[in-house]
Protein backbone atom coordinates (compact mmCIF):
# COMPACT_ATOMS: atom_id res chain seq x y z
CA UNK A 1 0.00 0.00 0.00
CA UNK A 2 2.90 2.18 1.07
CA UNK A 3 5.38 1.89 -1.72
CA UNK A 4 2.01 1.86 -4.06
CA UNK A 5 1.32 5.49 -2.86
CA UNK A 6 5.09 6.21 -2.99
CA UNK A 7 5.23 4.91 -6.90
CA UNK A 8 2.17 7.04 -6.98
CA UNK A 9 3.43 10.01 -5.72
CA UNK A 10 6.56 9.79 -7.65
CA UNK A 11 5.63 8.60 -11.17
CA UNK A 12 2.79 11.23 -11.77
CA UNK A 13 5.14 13.93 -11.31
CA UNK A 14 8.08 12.24 -13.19
CA UNK A 15 5.42 11.50 -16.10
CA UNK A 16 4.08 15.41 -16.17
CA UNK A 17 7.87 16.56 -16.58
CA UNK A 18 9.23 14.04 -18.87
CA UNK A 19 6.13 14.94 -21.18
CA UNK A 20 6.77 18.50 -21.18
CA UNK A 21 10.12 18.36 -21.98
CA UNK A 22 8.74 15.85 -24.94
CA UNK A 23 6.26 18.36 -26.35
CA UNK A 24 8.94 21.16 -25.58
CA UNK A 25 11.85 18.96 -27.58
CA UNK A 26 9.00 18.15 -30.44
CA UNK A 27 7.53 22.02 -30.68
CA UNK A 28 11.16 23.71 -31.06
CA UNK A 29 11.99 20.93 -34.11
CA UNK A 30 8.69 21.38 -35.89
CA UNK A 31 8.61 24.94 -35.89
CA UNK A 32 12.28 25.54 -36.59
CA UNK A 33 13.16 27.59 -33.34
CA UNK A 34 16.39 28.85 -33.53
CA UNK A 35 18.62 27.43 -30.31
CA UNK A 36 19.37 31.32 -29.00
CA UNK A 37 15.53 32.16 -28.89
CA UNK A 38 14.55 28.83 -26.85
CA UNK A 39 16.92 25.87 -26.88
CA UNK A 40 15.96 22.31 -26.98
CA UNK A 41 16.25 20.74 -24.25
CA UNK A 42 18.12 18.16 -25.99
CA UNK A 43 20.40 21.38 -26.94
CA UNK A 44 20.61 22.44 -23.00
CA UNK A 45 21.38 18.85 -22.13
CA UNK A 46 24.42 19.12 -24.81
CA UNK A 47 25.77 22.25 -23.83
CA UNK A 48 25.52 21.31 -20.22
CA UNK A 49 27.30 18.33 -20.52
CA UNK A 50 30.39 19.99 -22.53
CA UNK A 51 30.38 22.57 -19.93
CA UNK A 52 30.54 20.23 -16.90
CA UNK A 53 34.31 20.64 -15.91
CA UNK A 54 34.10 24.43 -15.96
CA UNK A 55 30.70 24.52 -14.18
CA UNK A 56 32.01 22.31 -10.94
CA UNK A 57 34.49 25.71 -10.54
CA UNK A 58 31.21 28.18 -11.06
CA UNK A 59 28.83 25.86 -9.13
CA UNK A 60 31.24 25.63 -6.14
CA UNK A 61 31.28 29.62 -6.35
CA UNK A 62 27.66 30.32 -6.30
CA UNK A 63 27.67 27.63 -3.17
CA UNK A 64 29.74 28.81 -1.58
CA UNK A 65 28.10 32.84 -1.76
CA UNK A 66 25.02 30.99 -0.72
CA UNK A 67 25.88 29.15 2.32
CA UNK A 68 27.88 32.07 3.27
CA UNK A 69 24.80 34.46 2.97
CA UNK A 70 22.59 32.10 4.78
CA UNK A 71 24.90 31.54 8.17
CA UNK A 72 25.15 34.80 8.28
CA UNK A 73 21.61 35.23 8.06
CA UNK A 74 20.93 32.80 10.61
CA UNK A 75 24.19 33.86 12.71
CA UNK A 76 22.91 37.24 12.73
CA UNK A 77 19.10 37.11 12.49
CA UNK A 78 18.57 35.02 14.97
CA UNK A 79 20.17 36.75 18.00
CA UNK A 80 18.90 39.88 16.49
CA UNK A 81 15.46 38.36 16.69
CA UNK A 82 15.89 37.36 20.61
CA UNK A 83 17.66 41.21 21.44
CA UNK A 84 14.21 42.52 19.81
CA UNK A 85 11.51 39.86 21.67
CA UNK A 86 13.65 40.69 25.37
CA UNK A 87 14.12 44.62 25.18
CA UNK A 88 11.62 46.70 24.39
CA UNK A 89 13.64 49.33 24.00
CA UNK A 90 16.21 48.32 21.66
CA UNK A 91 12.91 46.67 19.75
CA UNK A 92 12.04 50.41 19.37
CA UNK A 93 15.21 51.11 17.74
CA UNK A 94 16.24 48.25 15.51
CA UNK A 95 12.92 47.36 14.71
CA UNK A 96 12.45 50.53 12.25
CA UNK A 97 15.95 50.24 10.79
CA UNK A 98 15.70 46.05 9.93
CA UNK A 99 11.99 47.30 8.09
CA UNK A 100 14.05 49.80 6.20
CA UNK A 101 16.58 47.44 5.24
CA UNK A 102 14.28 45.27 4.14
CA UNK A 103 11.96 47.32 1.97
CA UNK A 104 15.58 49.04 0.07
CA UNK A 105 15.51 46.99 -2.99
CA UNK A 106 18.49 44.46 -2.62
CA UNK A 107 19.40 45.11 -6.89
CA UNK A 108 19.45 48.56 -6.55
CA UNK A 109 21.82 48.30 -3.71
CA UNK A 110 23.78 45.68 -5.14
CA UNK A 111 26.37 47.74 -7.08
CA UNK A 112 26.88 49.88 -4.74
CA UNK A 113 27.81 47.34 -1.89
CA UNK A 114 30.28 45.72 -4.73
CA UNK A 115 31.11 49.59 -5.17
CA UNK A 116 32.50 49.75 -1.14
CA UNK A 117 33.27 46.11 -0.92
CA UNK A 118 35.01 45.37 -3.85
CA UNK A 119 35.35 42.26 -6.17
CA UNK A 120 35.54 38.78 -5.07
CA UNK A 121 33.23 36.91 -3.27
CA UNK A 122 32.59 38.53 0.35
CA UNK A 123 30.11 41.12 -1.64
CA UNK A 124 28.27 38.51 -3.01
CA UNK A 125 27.98 36.67 0.28
CA UNK A 126 26.75 40.11 1.80
CA UNK A 127 23.83 40.89 -1.10
CA UNK A 128 22.86 37.18 -0.26
CA UNK A 129 23.05 37.60 3.60
CA UNK A 130 20.79 41.14 2.88
CA UNK A 131 18.33 39.32 0.65
CA UNK A 132 17.99 36.57 3.33
CA UNK A 133 18.19 38.21 6.97
CA UNK A 134 14.79 39.69 6.71
CA UNK A 135 12.29 36.21 7.38
CA UNK A 136 14.91 35.02 9.76
CA UNK A 137 14.24 37.89 12.08
CA UNK A 138 10.79 38.21 11.93
CA UNK A 139 10.13 34.39 12.32
CA UNK A 140 12.37 33.91 15.17
CA UNK A 141 10.62 36.93 16.80
CA UNK A 142 7.32 35.58 16.00
CA UNK A 143 8.30 31.93 17.56
CA UNK A 144 10.07 33.96 20.66
CA UNK A 145 6.81 35.73 21.34
CA UNK A 146 4.15 32.82 20.87
CA UNK A 147 5.32 31.01 23.67
CA UNK A 148 2.16 30.28 26.15
CA UNK A 149 2.06 32.79 28.39
CA UNK A 150 1.10 29.44 30.89
CA UNK A 151 4.41 28.20 29.91
CA UNK A 152 5.88 31.97 31.64
CA UNK A 153 4.02 32.19 34.33
CA UNK A 154 4.70 28.66 35.42
CA UNK A 155 8.76 29.20 34.84
CA UNK A 156 8.76 32.31 37.47
CA UNK A 157 6.72 30.54 39.39
CA UNK A 158 9.38 28.04 39.85
CA UNK A 159 11.87 30.92 40.21
CA UNK A 160 13.72 29.74 37.25
CA UNK A 161 16.28 32.47 35.73
CA UNK A 162 15.51 34.18 32.49
CA UNK A 163 18.39 32.39 30.99
CA UNK A 164 17.18 29.07 32.03
CA UNK A 165 13.63 29.50 30.23
CA UNK A 166 14.90 30.88 27.52
CA UNK A 167 17.29 27.94 26.97
CA UNK A 168 14.67 25.34 28.32
CA UNK A 169 11.50 26.51 26.53
CA UNK A 170 11.51 29.40 24.70
CA UNK A 171 14.14 28.67 22.40
CA UNK A 172 12.62 25.69 21.49
CA UNK A 173 9.31 26.12 21.44
CA UNK A 174 10.82 28.79 18.96
CA UNK A 175 12.36 25.86 16.87
CA UNK A 176 9.28 25.31 14.15
CA UNK A 177 9.39 29.34 13.43
CA UNK A 178 13.46 29.30 13.40
CA UNK A 179 13.68 26.72 10.60
CA UNK A 180 10.43 28.16 8.52
CA UNK A 181 12.81 31.34 8.24
CA UNK A 182 15.85 29.43 7.68
CA UNK A 183 13.32 27.50 4.53
CA UNK A 184 13.15 31.05 3.42
CA UNK A 185 16.23 32.31 3.80
CA UNK A 186 18.04 29.49 2.06
CA UNK A 187 16.37 29.88 -1.21
CA UNK A 188 16.72 33.68 -0.86
CA UNK A 189 20.08 33.41 -0.79
CA UNK A 190 20.55 31.86 -3.75
CA UNK A 191 18.48 35.05 -5.21
CA UNK A 192 20.98 36.73 -3.64
CA UNK A 193 23.99 35.26 -4.58
CA UNK A 194 23.28 35.21 -7.86
CA UNK A 195 21.98 39.04 -7.93
CA UNK A 196 25.26 40.26 -6.61
CA UNK A 197 27.23 38.20 -9.67
CA UNK A 198 25.05 39.94 -12.23
CA UNK A 199 26.10 43.06 -11.09
CA UNK A 200 30.13 42.19 -11.00
CA UNK A 201 31.70 38.92 -11.24
CA UNK A 202 33.68 36.61 -13.61
CA UNK A 203 32.96 33.51 -11.68
CA UNK A 204 29.54 31.65 -10.70
CA UNK A 205 26.74 30.33 -12.26
CA UNK A 206 25.04 33.84 -12.60
CA UNK A 207 27.97 35.12 -14.03
CA UNK A 208 27.43 32.71 -16.39
CA UNK A 209 24.12 33.41 -17.47
CA UNK A 210 24.87 37.22 -18.06
CA UNK A 211 27.78 36.27 -20.30
CA UNK A 212 26.27 33.51 -22.17
CA UNK A 213 23.09 35.38 -22.88
CA UNK A 214 25.58 38.46 -24.14
CA UNK A 215 26.89 35.67 -26.38
CA UNK A 216 23.32 34.36 -27.19
CA UNK A 217 24.23 31.20 -25.65
CA UNK A 218 20.62 30.59 -25.05
CA UNK A 219 21.20 27.08 -24.26
CA UNK A 220 24.28 27.94 -22.06
CA UNK A 221 22.05 30.14 -20.20
CA UNK A 222 19.46 27.40 -19.30
CA UNK A 223 21.70 24.84 -18.12
CA UNK A 224 23.24 27.09 -15.61
CA UNK A 225 19.83 28.16 -14.64
CA UNK A 226 18.58 24.53 -13.81
CA UNK A 227 21.75 23.89 -11.66
CA UNK A 228 21.09 27.00 -9.55
CA UNK A 229 17.39 25.52 -9.38
CA UNK A 230 18.58 22.25 -8.65
CA UNK A 231 21.10 23.58 -6.16
CA UNK A 232 18.54 25.45 -4.86
CA UNK A 233 16.47 22.30 -4.07
CA UNK A 234 18.93 20.59 -2.63
CA UNK A 235 19.81 23.28 0.16
CA UNK A 236 16.19 23.39 0.72
CA UNK A 237 16.14 19.79 1.11
CA UNK A 238 18.89 19.90 3.11
CA UNK A 239 17.43 22.82 5.47
CA UNK A 240 14.35 20.35 6.01
CA UNK A 241 16.44 17.16 6.65
CA UNK A 242 17.89 19.38 9.19
CA UNK A 243 14.71 20.07 10.80
CA UNK A 244 13.62 16.81 11.01
CA UNK A 245 16.79 15.30 12.80
CA UNK A 246 16.40 18.34 15.26
CA UNK A 247 12.89 18.32 15.78
CA UNK A 248 11.98 15.15 15.84
CA UNK A 249 8.16 15.67 17.76
CA UNK A 250 7.27 17.95 14.35
CA UNK A 251 4.98 15.51 12.50
CA UNK A 252 5.90 16.35 9.09
CA UNK A 253 3.70 18.42 7.20
CA UNK A 254 0.80 16.51 5.89
CA UNK A 255 0.80 13.68 8.13
CA UNK A 256 -1.86 13.24 11.20
CA UNK B 1 -3.21 28.20 55.98
CA UNK B 2 -3.47 30.53 52.95
CA UNK B 3 -4.67 34.14 54.61
CA UNK B 4 -5.88 37.04 52.29
CA UNK B 5 -6.43 39.80 53.80
CA UNK B 6 -8.78 43.04 51.81
CA UNK B 7 -6.87 42.32 48.90
CA UNK B 8 -7.26 44.82 46.46
CA UNK B 9 -5.53 44.14 42.59
CA UNK B 10 -6.55 46.72 39.55
CA UNK B 11 -4.30 47.61 36.61
CA UNK B 12 -4.42 49.65 33.69
CA UNK B 13 -5.06 48.37 30.22
CA UNK B 14 -3.72 49.27 27.72
CA UNK B 15 -5.87 51.91 26.19
CA UNK B 16 -5.71 53.27 30.12
CA UNK B 17 -8.91 52.16 31.41
CA UNK B 18 -8.92 51.13 35.38
CA UNK B 19 -9.77 48.06 36.01
CA UNK B 20 -10.68 46.40 39.44
CA UNK B 21 -10.11 42.98 39.09
CA UNK B 22 -10.21 42.05 42.35
CA UNK B 23 -11.70 43.92 45.55
CA UNK B 24 -11.64 43.74 48.90
CA UNK B 25 -10.82 39.77 48.98
CA UNK B 26 -10.47 38.61 52.63
CA UNK B 27 -10.47 34.79 52.73
CA UNK B 28 -8.68 32.16 54.64
CA UNK B 29 -7.63 28.33 53.34
CA UNK B 30 -6.98 25.65 56.03
CA UNK B 31 -4.17 23.17 55.03
CA UNK B 32 -5.31 20.31 53.31
CA UNK B 33 -8.55 22.32 52.51
CA UNK B 34 -10.33 21.72 48.98
CA UNK B 35 -11.97 25.17 47.94
CA UNK B 36 -13.27 26.05 44.73
CA UNK B 37 -13.66 29.39 43.02
CA UNK B 38 -16.78 29.83 41.03
CA UNK B 39 -18.48 32.74 38.85
CA UNK B 40 -19.09 34.20 35.55
CA UNK B 41 -16.21 35.31 33.33
CA UNK B 42 -14.02 38.59 34.57
CA UNK B 43 -15.09 38.07 38.16
CA UNK B 44 -11.64 38.00 38.96
CA UNK B 45 -10.92 34.31 39.82
CA UNK B 46 -7.89 33.91 37.57
CA UNK B 47 -6.36 36.98 38.92
CA UNK B 48 -6.91 35.69 42.41
CA UNK B 49 -4.60 32.59 41.51
CA UNK B 50 -2.10 34.38 40.55
CA UNK B 51 -1.48 37.27 43.38
CA UNK B 52 -2.08 33.78 45.66
CA UNK B 53 1.21 32.69 43.72
CA UNK B 54 2.91 36.10 43.85
CA UNK B 55 2.66 36.09 39.82
CA UNK B 56 1.41 39.57 40.01
CA UNK B 57 1.55 41.81 42.83
CA UNK B 58 -1.85 42.90 45.14
CA UNK B 59 -2.45 46.79 44.84
CA UNK B 60 -3.26 46.74 48.43
CA UNK B 61 -3.62 44.13 51.39
CA UNK B 62 -2.06 41.05 51.88
CA UNK B 63 -1.49 37.72 51.46
CA UNK B 64 0.46 35.05 53.53
CA UNK B 65 0.77 31.65 53.12
CA UNK B 66 2.11 29.81 55.71
CA UNK B 67 3.84 32.31 58.53
CA UNK B 68 5.25 33.95 54.67
CA UNK B 69 4.03 37.09 53.24
CA UNK B 70 3.90 36.69 49.38
CA UNK B 71 5.51 39.39 47.86
CA UNK B 72 7.28 37.65 45.08
CA UNK B 73 6.59 34.30 42.96
CA UNK B 74 6.43 31.65 45.76
CA UNK B 75 7.62 28.54 44.86
CA UNK B 76 5.31 25.99 46.88
CA UNK B 77 2.74 26.00 44.67
CA UNK B 78 1.87 24.04 41.74
CA UNK B 79 -0.19 25.21 39.06
CA UNK B 80 -2.18 23.65 36.11
CA UNK B 81 -4.24 25.70 33.75
CA UNK B 82 -7.09 25.58 31.40
CA UNK B 83 -4.19 23.76 28.52
CA UNK B 84 -1.86 21.74 29.52
CA UNK B 85 0.61 23.22 27.71
CA UNK B 86 2.96 20.41 27.92
CA UNK B 87 6.46 20.78 25.91
CA UNK B 88 6.07 18.99 22.78
CA UNK B 89 9.36 17.80 22.44
CA UNK B 90 10.08 16.09 25.94
CA UNK B 91 8.36 12.60 26.21
CA UNK B 92 5.50 12.43 29.24
CA UNK B 93 8.24 11.19 31.89
CA UNK B 94 10.61 14.43 30.89
CA UNK B 95 7.53 16.66 30.78
CA UNK B 96 6.68 15.61 34.38
CA UNK B 97 10.29 16.44 35.33
CA UNK B 98 10.23 20.08 33.89
CA UNK B 99 8.73 21.24 37.31
CA UNK B 100 11.59 19.89 39.83
CA UNK B 101 13.94 21.31 36.69
CA UNK B 102 13.06 24.83 36.74
CA UNK B 103 13.52 24.75 40.56
CA UNK B 104 17.04 23.56 40.32
CA UNK B 105 16.60 20.50 41.52
CA UNK B 106 18.33 17.26 40.07
CA UNK B 107 15.61 15.48 37.84
CA UNK B 108 17.68 12.41 38.20
CA UNK B 109 16.69 11.99 41.68
CA UNK B 110 13.00 12.83 40.94
CA UNK B 111 12.55 10.04 38.46
CA UNK B 112 10.89 8.18 40.26
CA UNK B 113 8.71 9.67 42.19
CA UNK B 114 7.75 11.09 38.49
CA UNK B 115 7.01 7.47 37.72
CA UNK B 116 4.75 6.57 40.39
CA UNK B 117 2.51 9.81 40.22
CA UNK B 118 2.18 8.74 36.09
CA UNK B 119 0.81 5.30 37.78
CA UNK B 120 -1.01 6.60 40.34
CA UNK B 121 -3.04 8.67 37.42
CA UNK B 122 -2.94 6.05 35.19
CA UNK B 123 -0.74 6.71 33.19
CA UNK B 124 1.79 4.23 33.69
CA UNK B 125 3.21 2.66 30.67
CA UNK B 126 3.32 6.02 28.75
CA UNK B 127 6.57 7.71 29.94
CA UNK B 128 8.25 7.43 26.50
CA UNK B 129 5.26 8.65 24.61
CA UNK B 130 4.97 12.31 22.72
CA UNK B 131 2.24 15.07 24.61
CA UNK B 132 0.83 14.87 20.70
CA UNK B 133 0.30 10.96 21.29
CA UNK B 134 -1.57 11.33 24.04
CA UNK B 135 -5.87 12.32 24.70
CA UNK B 136 -6.65 15.81 25.82
CA UNK B 137 -7.45 14.37 29.31
CA UNK B 138 -4.22 12.35 29.68
CA UNK B 139 -2.22 15.51 28.48
CA UNK B 140 -3.77 17.19 31.47
CA UNK B 141 -3.34 14.04 33.73
CA UNK B 142 0.55 14.58 33.11
CA UNK B 143 0.17 18.10 33.60
CA UNK B 144 -1.30 17.48 36.65
CA UNK B 145 1.78 15.06 37.39
CA UNK B 146 3.90 18.00 36.61
CA UNK B 147 2.76 20.20 39.61
CA UNK B 148 2.48 17.91 41.80
CA UNK B 149 5.66 15.92 41.40
CA UNK B 150 7.95 18.91 43.72
CA UNK B 151 5.28 17.93 46.32
CA UNK B 152 3.66 21.64 46.84
CA UNK B 153 2.02 22.19 49.60
CA UNK B 154 -0.27 24.27 47.48
CA UNK B 155 -1.87 23.50 44.10
CA UNK B 156 -3.22 26.03 42.36
CA UNK B 157 -5.70 24.97 39.04
CA UNK B 158 -7.22 27.43 36.83
CA UNK B 159 -9.96 25.71 35.10
CA UNK B 160 -8.04 22.63 34.53
CA UNK B 161 -10.85 20.71 33.04
CA UNK B 162 -12.37 23.20 31.07
CA UNK B 163 -11.15 22.44 27.50
CA UNK B 164 -12.24 19.27 28.02
CA UNK B 165 -15.27 17.40 26.63
CA UNK B 166 -18.32 16.51 29.39
CA UNK B 167 -17.31 13.06 29.85
CA UNK B 168 -14.00 13.24 30.74
CA UNK B 169 -14.37 16.15 32.61
CA UNK B 170 -16.54 14.04 35.03
CA UNK B 171 -13.77 11.54 35.27
CA UNK B 172 -11.42 13.48 36.15
CA UNK B 173 -13.04 15.40 38.82
CA UNK B 174 -13.03 12.39 40.27
CA UNK B 175 -9.84 11.59 39.60
CA UNK B 176 -8.45 14.52 40.98
CA UNK B 177 -10.54 13.81 44.30
CA UNK B 178 -8.67 9.93 44.73
CA UNK B 179 -5.30 11.55 44.05
CA UNK B 180 -6.36 14.34 45.90
CA UNK B 181 -7.26 11.84 48.72
CA UNK B 182 -4.09 10.08 48.56
CA UNK B 183 -1.77 13.02 48.44
CA UNK B 184 -3.48 15.58 50.82
CA UNK B 185 -2.69 19.20 49.69
CA UNK B 186 -4.40 22.61 49.92
CA UNK B 187 -6.18 22.99 46.39
CA UNK B 188 -7.32 26.30 45.22
CA UNK B 189 -9.34 25.39 42.16
CA UNK B 190 -11.26 27.74 39.94
CA UNK B 191 -14.17 26.50 37.84
CA UNK B 192 -16.80 27.64 35.36
CA UNK B 193 -19.12 24.86 36.60
CA UNK B 194 -21.43 24.70 39.38
CA UNK B 195 -21.75 21.10 39.61
CA UNK B 196 -18.04 20.59 39.14
CA UNK B 197 -17.51 23.70 41.95
CA UNK B 198 -19.53 21.48 44.16
CA UNK B 199 -18.96 18.11 43.60
CA UNK B 200 -14.63 18.86 44.71
CA UNK B 201 -15.24 21.51 47.25
CA UNK B 202 -14.87 21.64 51.16
CA UNK B 203 -15.97 25.51 50.50
CA UNK B 204 -17.48 27.07 47.56
CA UNK B 205 -15.93 30.87 47.48
CA UNK B 206 -18.61 32.59 44.53
CA UNK B 207 -17.54 35.58 43.05
CA UNK B 208 -19.23 38.61 41.14
CA UNK B 209 -17.58 40.13 38.32
CA UNK B 210 -17.01 43.78 37.90
CA UNK B 211 -15.46 44.67 40.66
CA UNK B 212 -14.16 40.68 41.43
CA UNK B 213 -15.60 40.40 44.84
CA UNK B 214 -16.39 37.42 47.38
CA UNK B 215 -20.04 37.18 47.04
CA UNK B 216 -20.20 34.52 49.68
CA UNK B 217 -18.36 31.35 50.76
CA UNK B 218 -20.48 28.69 51.13
CA UNK B 219 -19.53 25.25 52.84
CA UNK B 220 -20.27 21.98 50.50
CA UNK B 221 -21.70 19.71 53.62
CA UNK B 222 -21.60 16.04 51.48
CA UNK B 223 -19.70 12.89 52.72
CA UNK B 224 -16.75 12.07 51.23
CA UNK B 225 -15.31 10.14 49.47
CA UNK B 226 -17.68 11.44 46.67
CA UNK B 227 -18.91 9.68 43.91
CA UNK B 228 -20.94 11.34 41.05
CA UNK B 229 -24.47 10.08 42.86
CA UNK B 230 -23.62 13.12 45.39
CA UNK B 231 -25.72 15.06 42.84
CA UNK B 232 -29.11 13.52 43.40
CA UNK B 233 -28.43 14.07 47.11
CA UNK B 234 -31.40 17.29 47.84
CA UNK B 235 -27.69 18.89 49.66
CA UNK B 236 -26.17 19.14 46.70
CA UNK B 237 -29.22 20.76 44.83
CA UNK B 238 -29.90 22.95 47.42
CA UNK B 239 -25.66 24.36 47.50
CA UNK B 240 -26.19 24.78 43.56
CA UNK B 241 -29.32 26.98 43.46
CA UNK B 242 -28.11 28.84 45.98
CA UNK B 243 -24.73 29.60 44.02
CA UNK B 244 -26.38 29.75 40.93
CA UNK B 245 -28.65 32.40 42.58
CA UNK B 246 -25.73 34.08 44.01
CA UNK B 247 -24.24 34.35 40.66
CA UNK B 248 -27.50 35.78 38.57
CA UNK B 249 -28.57 37.88 41.08
CA UNK B 250 -28.85 41.26 39.75
CA UNK B 251 -28.72 39.85 36.23
CA UNK B 252 -31.70 40.65 33.96
CA UNK B 253 -32.63 37.02 32.64
CA UNK B 254 -32.69 36.25 28.70
CA UNK B 255 -29.56 38.43 28.71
Amino acid sequence: MRLRRLLAEAVVPTVTLLAVLLAWEAATRAFHIPNFVIPAPSAILGEGWAWRYRFLGHTWVTLYETLGGFALSMGVGVPLAVIIVYSPALRRALYPLIVLMQSVPKIAIAPVLLLVLGHGEFPKVIVAFLVAFFPVVVDTATGLAATPPELLDLSRSYRASAFKTFVKVRLPMAMPFIFAGAKVAITLSVIGAVVGEFVGSDEGLGYVILSATSYWKTELAFSSMILLSVMAIVLFGAVSLVERLACPWLAPAGEE
Amino acid sequence: MIRLDHVDKTYRTRRGDLVHAVEDVTLEVGDNEFVTLVGASGCGKSTLLKLVAGLTPATRGVIRIGDETVHEPFPDVGFVFQQPVLLPWRSVLDNVLFSVEMLGLDPRQYRKQAGDLLELTGLGGFETKYPRELSGGMQQRVAICRALLPDPSLLLMDEPFGALDAMTREEMSLELLRIWEERRKTILFVTHSIPEAILLADRVVVMTPRPGRIARVLTVDLPRPRTMDVEFDPRFKAASDEVRGLIFAGRTPGR
